[in-house]
């Protein structure tokens, strides 16, 4: 029989929030986590501001070019090493953050206070996400500052808000992780498993999923192609396929904002050439607009993942 | 009734097809400690969790202070305190950063929760340890630091699940003694636990689970009535003669018989303690020992549990 709840799920949001917030700033983890980023981040940005200072350009991006440049020493540039860092965080933040309250057995007593089980999880969600944002936005700022340093010229106001908007990307894309991670702790009592298995996704995605989708395209595809619709038809069926990897759309977005030549994300079309320069930047807002599937994407996915998480949890039994 | 703090009617909890609690009546009344016994798997834990809103009921209704957990979980969860089974604090902060994180989730105004957090250390006496992490506690202090939470809740009712648990005696006395200190102070107390002798000591009234069922409820002493038979228990240590034959025709006296050498246990319908003494002596017997029985709770249960499985 449907009966209806009464009083407000985000009962007790804000101090779940505010200790999960205060317990992940103050942990070691996060410590550990921070030197993580700043090595992982430092080498590209050292190296590629190295090259940078023999560029003199004025119409080119040079801060954004801080973020995106490949340099020959690293071979890795700054975004694609947060590709790869920010799930490792978000796991490192998420992993445990409802099977260790279990196996501390303070879930229970902590239910036993007047809130929901919703504003428990959301809470230490959103506990998790605005710690992932702090550790970005130090991040993000001590780039500009050695950029600012070592160039010697200011970024200009649209390089500030291209730069912006990958912050919010950055962390959409750790919201992701963060949901997939805490999935899996409210799925496992066991902490280790539950961390194995959310370094498992990330794993799948960033090794197999590749290979993966290559060999499913070749199975998938028409035998023979015989026109170029047939072609594109492949084309974006492969781009489909890779984009159900959360990375993917990370790095998408993150090319047509730190980029602003890029003019498509998927195959070139002749018609898409018309009338455009070559190598010419769009426009802020057109850069926007073509990453805009993918950040929707990414806030979908976060939602889709953690709804999941938020079903599992209220039918899960208290008890030990 | 008005002076009924939890009402439960045919409350019922499925598992799949296995009934864990199956349709029971509770009534706990405004004021006392109410004990819930039974072996592990009978349902208590269960029917705890269900009058807190913590577990789907399946059935049957429950009220607890005029509100319905499962539909205002959140107004029955404010007014009732809950320590459960080997109680958690998060470990890596103080007893009182413990004890605020559960303040805020009350929402007491800041300018109180200082003021009670601190009284209701003092009631645990753990004040003098109000700002060591909870790591370097014992499970007795920890069991204790639950009540303090219970404390500074303010709490109408307790909910009390294996409080003693794992604790030494020393430590099971003191705690008996804060929850006595609860129920001095108007709070009901509801608690489980399967130390029937201390229970016995705290309880006003007991209900005793089997199988998903309230086999039996009421005071310690109508437990006993219903289990062992009505009538007084005398115990009767003698040397020098067989008080089975000594005794024979006396009014009153229903059953004798020889526990082991020289202790008889006698049952009787009324207290027959000083005719007893009188034919023994007469008789030219060494009376070393007379005493009345209280019925046990332990008894009570142990037999009820040999009963129940013979019948079954």
């Amino acid at each position: 029989m449907p009966r209806s709840r009464e009083g407000s799920p985000f009962t007790g949001l804000g101090p779940v929030f505010m200790k999960e917030f205060a317990d992940h700033l103050s942990s070691a983890r996060m410590m550990v986590l921070m030197l993580f980023v700043i090595v992982f981040g430092a080498f590209p940005v050292a190296t590629s501001l190295q090259t940078l200072r023999t560029v003199v350009d004025p119409n080119s991006f040079i801060f954004l070019r801080i973020f995106t440049l490949e340099s020959e020493q690293v071979g890795i540039s700054f975004t694609a090493a947060l590709n790869f860092i920010i799930p490792l965080m978000a796991i490192g933040l998420g992993f445990d953050a409802v099977n260790s309250e279990f196996n501390r057995r303070t879930l229970s007593r902590v239910l036993s206070q007047p809130i929901y089980r919703d504003a428990l999880l959301l809470g230490k969600f959103l506990g998790g996400l605005a710690t992932l944002a702090v550790a970005l936005v130090a991040l993000w700022l001590i780039v500009l500052g050695a950029g600012l340093l070592l160039l010697g010229v200011p970024p200009r106001g649209v390089e500030v808000a291209r730069g912006l908007s990958f912050l919010v990307v950055a962390i959409a894309y750790g919201g992701v992780w963060l949901a997939i991670a805490m999935l899996f702790s409210v799925i496992f009592r066991s902490t280790a498993t539950s961390a194995l298995c959310a370094l498992g996704v990330w794993l799948f995605f960033f090794i197999l999923w590749p290979q993966l989708a290559g060999a499913l395209l070749i199975s998938l595809a028409p035998s023979e192609i015989r026109s170029i619709d047939d072609y594109a038809a492949v084309q974006s069926m492969g781009l489909g396929l890779m984009r159900l990897s959360p990375g993917t759309l990370f790095s998408e977005a993150v090319l047509g904002l730190l980029s602003p030549e890029t003019r498509t994300l998927g195959p070139m079309l002749p018609s898409q050439m018309r009338g455009a320069i070559m190598g010419a930047p769009l426009p802020f807002d057109q850069s926007v607009l073509l990453i805009w599937p993918q950040v929707t994407g990414l806030i979908a996915g976060m939602i889709v993942v953690f709804a999941a998480a938020y079903v599992i949890f209220q039918r899960e039994e208290v008890r030990a | 009734m008005a002076d009924n703090v939890i009402e439960v009617r045919g409350l019922l909890k499925l598992y799949g097809a296995q009934r864990a609690v199956n349709a029971i009546d509770l009534d706990i009344r405004r004021g006392e400690i109410f004990g819930l016994l039974g072996p592990n798997g009978a349902g208590k834990t269960t029917t705890i969790l269900m009058l807190l809103g913590l577990t789907e009921t399946s059935g049957g209704t429950v009220n607890v202070l005029g509100f319905d957990p499962v539909r205002q979980p959140l107004e029955v969860k404010r007014r009732v305190g809950y320590l459960p089974d080997a109680v958690g604090f998060y470990d890596h902060l103080t007893a009182r950063e413990n004890l605020v994180y559960t303040a805020r989730l009350l929402d007491i105004p800041r300018r109180q929760i200082d003021g009670r957090i601190l009284e209701a250390m003092k009631s645990v006496k753990l004040d003098d340890v109000i700002d060591k992490r909870v790591s370097t506690f014992s499970r007795g202090m920890r069991q204790r630091l639950g009540i303090a939470e219970i404390v500074m809740k303010q709490a109408e009712v307790a909910i009390l699940d294996e409080p003693t648990s794992g604790l030494d005696p020393h430590a099971t006395f003191e705690l008996l003694e804060m929850i006595r200190g609860l129920k001095k102070s108007g709070v009901a107390v509801l608690l489980s636990s399967h130390l029937l002798d201390r229970v016995q000591s705290v309880c006003d009234r007991v209900a005793l689970f089997n199988k998903g069922n309230v086999a039996l409820m009421g005071t310690v002493v109508e437990l006993a009535n219903q289990v062992l038979g009505a009538g007084h228990p005398l115990q009767v240590e003698a040397s020098g003669i067989d008080v089975a034959t000594t005794l024979n025709g006396i009014e009153g006296v229903q059953t004798v018989r020889q526990e082991s050498d020289g202790s008889w246990r006698i049952v009787a319908d009324r207290d027959v303690r000083a005719a007893v003494a009188q034919r023994i002596v007469s008789a030219g017997g060494a009376l070393t020992r007379l005493a009345d029985l209280q019925p046990s709770l332990e008894e009570v249960y142990t037999r009820y549990f040999q009963e129940a499985r013979r019948a079954a």
